[in-house]
């Protein structure tokens, strides 16, 4: 069997052997003890040509149902947005997607720059000055946020909002278990965050309170009511978790008076792909510059005086304070920083407005086409481009039916909320068309009729 | 090389520029001001850049252009196993069928997904020994946050809550130890003996009741297996605690082979370094684990399970330490490896860790009489020099990496590990050619005989490179994250 991949041929190999003074590899591996030696062959599947690989793939891929072929009105965190071409062409360049964290600046300024270049996007749609250069994911850097703020506060106690993602609050209690943490829930009133409760929970031990903005209801959080409960807890971390998509539109939690703001790019050029890899931001004040959990790319010179960009604060890392470090996070999503910032380049000032605001007409016509027949929302407050809906019958029924009519129905909040059972959430993006909003429409009637 | 700076996109930026093409509002308008009250519409627009398209293309390509990839050029980044990045993966990451299907679609929907998933976890069960293996770790970090967390309610289950320490060796990678104490562990140190492997005598005063687990690179973060495994082993599990493995040089060994085997009870793995990830320029990784039968019940939510040929995701796992990352991990990058080790095959895998082995001692011994050699035994994936001889003459490894850079070379890992001084790690990986290799030793060779007969053109490299050195201390004591245009300033 030839591979591809591997060019040693025996000439090289005797050779090689001769240079380092042994006969085969063999003895190169001599230091492994004989115990622990595997002494057959890894029960695997063959090796298997290009062509017949292409061919088992492609028909893996089909067994699965893709939003290029249905239409969705699925969201609950990933969004199905348009992803214009310039995205991909960009990163399947090489230089960007086979290289490593920009170790050696010099030869890595376009990477560096690009992840300036990021920071500086998600600062304008966050109105918070210091941006890192991206986490993993959208809930990873809500579980990197209560950790700066219980690192910060020296306090324990997390208030976090029953509307923030329940993905995300399940990442929370994972990791509060490692660092003993009391975590204590926030219900949802009117869909948005209850203030009784939570004002009443707020004291002079809690590190931080985590909200979603718009929260996983789709619904506007009233942020400048919670910031000021808040502020009246000196040190509390005020945190948002928020759709930078929803801030082309939306007031940015940085003018709320927010001490960290996270989420998710995943809505700017990055496909669904299954849940991940995405793209985690995180925003913070001036304040908290030092404390920011992963990379940070910031500006300088070089010896003759011509800008450049290195990574810079790093004694905050792993691979400096090892133990005292502010986070264990090694590398970043850079490659995914970069597909949001292609596209955030390609929306633009207005782009991404207007993408902001069609999302909420389409939701909004939705939203009222489902009223008409008799599936009205169950929250009446302001929202983004996703609500709530009371079925007839239980969300998977409903999603059963709608997928044979060549849909993907919405989020079944029974799983996750008992008292919403038969309540799906339901998102429509831009790239729904009045035409598929209406066929929807039809089936939903017709299904819970 | 151009003395301009190249422009930020920002400063490409001109008022009514555009390359975007959203779809039509088709849908009656609201008025959305009403509804959402002044309070809530953003009054400042969010200042992204105007560009048009073509605009927007030279810019990226501009900036790709000042970047090094694999395919620029020999990349020996010691511990990153900077591998080729096959280009068939690439496509077949893009298929609409992996690319565009949603989290949270019915798992009848998504059974291709969960069957390539499924695979790929027997695929690394086998590759690792282990008993189960979950994708959820976004990378390793993660993964090894995941394992310790794991070990640390397997401990609780047992009762044993006072077990709160965690030992790395000197020469671990920074990750174990921040992990560690990310986990709420204490972090205890243990010493590396003259070989450059751990000593065995140091492991047993650090092991105690209170011992967690210790974590383990295998081969070691110098290149060099570590013989006495089965001692350690033995040594960490009579005093009950666990064996962790950090799977960054994992591709070294396989089909040789399998943390399994060593001892180990958990383990992760780097697909972007052993897998063809790819890197991404930092991400996205992947970092899946592997456990032992006894700490499987602690697995993070949801596990993908087969019966008869029917793939589905159970939540319902009364021990798990519950969910680590958002959805199932990275599945993109997941697919990624699964082509390559489907690519690769039983014979294939074994053959990456001889040639990548091979490629590492030729290096190797083609350098120690010119550099500094401070463990002489064989390596196996990498090897650590020292630039000792080199900063006699006032040439430090900076410098050396600095002039690599000059001669087209993506400079090894240097100052790591930390034991090793002005160490020069190198991993050359087995998917470069002997020619490859040639052309490096030449470089460092050539290096070397600078440093004595002239040594300012070292200390002074790069020369040639989009920007010379940079101001690093000032970027540190006055930041700049981001652009403030000329007028706002």
């Amino acid at each position: 069997m030839e591979f591809r991949y591997l060019p040693m041929t025996e000439t090289d190999k005797k050779e090689m052997l001769d240079k380092i003074g042994v006969s085969s590899t063999e003895e190169l591996f001599s230091d492994i003890p004989q115990e622990v030696r595997l002494d057959r062959e890894l029960n695997l599947k063959k090796p298997t040509s290009e062509y017949e690989l292409k061919k088992e793939l492609t028909e893996m891929a089909s067994k699965n149902a893709n939003l290029t072929e249905y239409r969705s009105f699925l969201g609950a965190g990933v969004y199905d947005h348009f992803i214009p071409s310039v995205v991909d062409h960009v990163i399947s360049r090489q230089e960007f997607y086979t290289a490593y964290t920009p170790y050696q600046p010099e030869i890595t300024q376009g990477e560096l720059q690009a992840m300036f270049e990021f920071q500086t996007m998600i600062s304008e749609l966050t109105a918070m000055p210091v941006v890192n250069s991206s986490l993993y994911d959208g809930g990873t850097a809500v579980v990197e946020a209560v950790n700066l703020s219980v690192g910060q506060t020296k306090r324990k106690k997390v208030l976090v909002s029953a509307a923030l993602h329940p993905e995300y609050r399940q990442l929370v209690e994972t990791a509060a278990n490692g660092q003993k943490l009391e975590i204590v829930e926030i219900d949802y009133k009117d869909g948005v965050t209850d203030l009784e409760q939570l004002e009443k929970e707020l004291d002079e031990n809690t590190a931080a309170v985590l909200v979603q903005y718009p929260n996983f209801f789709g619904q506007i959080e009233p942020l400048a009511k919670i910031n000021e409960l808040i502020k009246q807890q000196k040190k509390t971390m005020f945190v948002v978790s928020s759709n930078p998509l929803s801030l082309g539109y939306l007031t940015p939690p940085g003018e709320f008076g927010a001490d960290i703001v996270v989420g998710d790019t995943q809505v700017f050029g990055i496909p669904a792909q299954f849940g991940g890899p995405h793209c985690g931001y995180f925003a913070t004040t001036q304040k908290l510059m030092r404390k920011v959990p992963g990379r940070l790319v910031g500006q300088t010179v070089d010896q003759d005086g011509k800008r450049g960009f290195v990574l810079t604060l790093q004694t905050r890392e792993q691979h400096i304070r090892r133990e005292k470090a502010t986070s264990n996070i090694t590398s970043n999503q850079a490659l995914n920083a970069l597909a949001s910032s292609v596209a955030m380049s390609a929306l633009g000032k207005n782009g991404v407005k207007e993408m902001a605001k069609l999302n909420m007409q389409k939701a909004r016509y939705t939203k009222q086409k489902l009223a008409e027949a008799n599936l009205s929302a169950k929250f009446d407050g302001p929202f983004f481009n996703e609500f709530v809906v009371k079925l007839s019958k239980p969300v998977s029924v409903v999603n059963d039916e709608l997928f044979e009519k060549g849909f993907i129905g919405g989020f079944d909040l029974g799983k996750v909320y008992p008292e919403l059972e038969n309540h799906m959430l339901i998102a429509t993006t831009e790239i729904r068309s009045k035409e598929e909003i209406d066929a929807f429409v039809k089936e939903m009637r017709d299904i819970n009729g | 090389m151009a003395k301009e700076n190249f422009p930020l996109i920002f400063e490409r930026n001109k008022e009514g520029r555009t390359s975007f093409n959203l779809p039509p509002l088709d849908v009656p308008e609201v008025d959305l001001e009403a509804e959402l009250g002044d309070e809530y519409v953003r009054k400042t627009d969010a200042a992204l850049p105007e560009v048009s398209e073509l605009e927007l293309m030279r810019h990226y390509i501009g900036l790709s252009n000042r970047n090094f990839g694999i395919l620029s050029g020999f990349y020996p980044l010691g511990s990153c196993t900077m591998k080729y990045n096959p280009v068939i993966n690439e496509d077949i990451a893009r298929l609409p069928g992996f690319s565009h299907i949603h989290p949270y679609q019915d798992p009848k929907t998504v059974q291709g997904a969960l069957e390539l998933m499924y695979d790929l976890q027997v695929h690394l069960e086998e590759i690792t020994g282990m008993h189960e293996i979950t994708l959820q770790p976004a990378a390793g970090s993660q993964g090894e946050w995941t394992a310790l967390m794991m070990i640390k309610a397997f401990h609780e289950a047992n009762g044993d809550h006072h077990r709160n320490e965690v030992i790395v060796p000197d020469s671990a990678h920074g990750t174990n130890p921040a992990s560690a104490a990310v986990a709420g562990f204490k972090v205890v140190e243990v010493k590396s003996n003259e070989k450059g492997l751990v000593d065995v005598e140091d492991l047993k005063k650090v092991v105690n009741e209170n011992t967690a687990a210790l974590m383990l690179t295998n081969p070691n973060t110098l290149g060099l297996f570590e013989t006495e495994i089965l001692e350690m082993s033995e040594i960490v599990h009579n005093a009950g605690g666990k064996m962790y493995y950090d799977g960054a040089n994992l591709n070294a060994i396989m089909g040789y082979t399998r943390p399994g085997d060593m001892g180990f009870d958990a383990v992760h793995l780097n697909l972007h370094k052993t897998f063809t990830g790819p890197h991404g320029g930092g991400g996205p990784g992947s970092g899946p684990i592997g456990v032992s039968e006894e700490l499987a019940p602690f697995l993070p939510k949801p596990v993908v399970r087969e019966n008869n040929g029917e793939y589905d995701l159970d939540y319902d796992l009364p021990q798990s330490i519950g969910m680590v990352k958002g959805y199932y991990g990275n599945f993109g990058i997941n697919v990624r490896a699964y082509m390559y080790i489907r690519t690769m095959g039983p014979e294939g895998l074994k053959k990456v860790s001889e040639y990548a082995v091979l490629n590492a001692n030729y290096i190797m011994r083609s350098l120690e009489g010119e550099y500094e050699l401070p463990f002489t035994q064989h390596c196996k994936h990498e090897f650590v020099l020292s630039g000792n001889k080199q900063k006699k003459n006032g040439v430090k490894t900076l410098n050396i990496a600095k002039r690599l850079l000059d001669l087209g070379i993506h400079p090894p890992t240097v100052y790591f590990p930390l034991i090793v001084e002005e160490a020069i790690m190198v991993e050359p990986t087995e998917t470069e050619s002997k020619e490859t290799l040639d052309g490096f030793i030449d470089a460092m060779l050539q290096i070397a005989e600078e440093a004595k007969t002239n040594p300012e053109i070292v200390q002074e490299a790069p020369q040639t490179t989009a920007v010379k050195r940079l101001d690093e201390a000032t970027a540190s004591r006055k930041p700049i994250l981001r652009y403030v245009s000329e007028e706002n300033n």
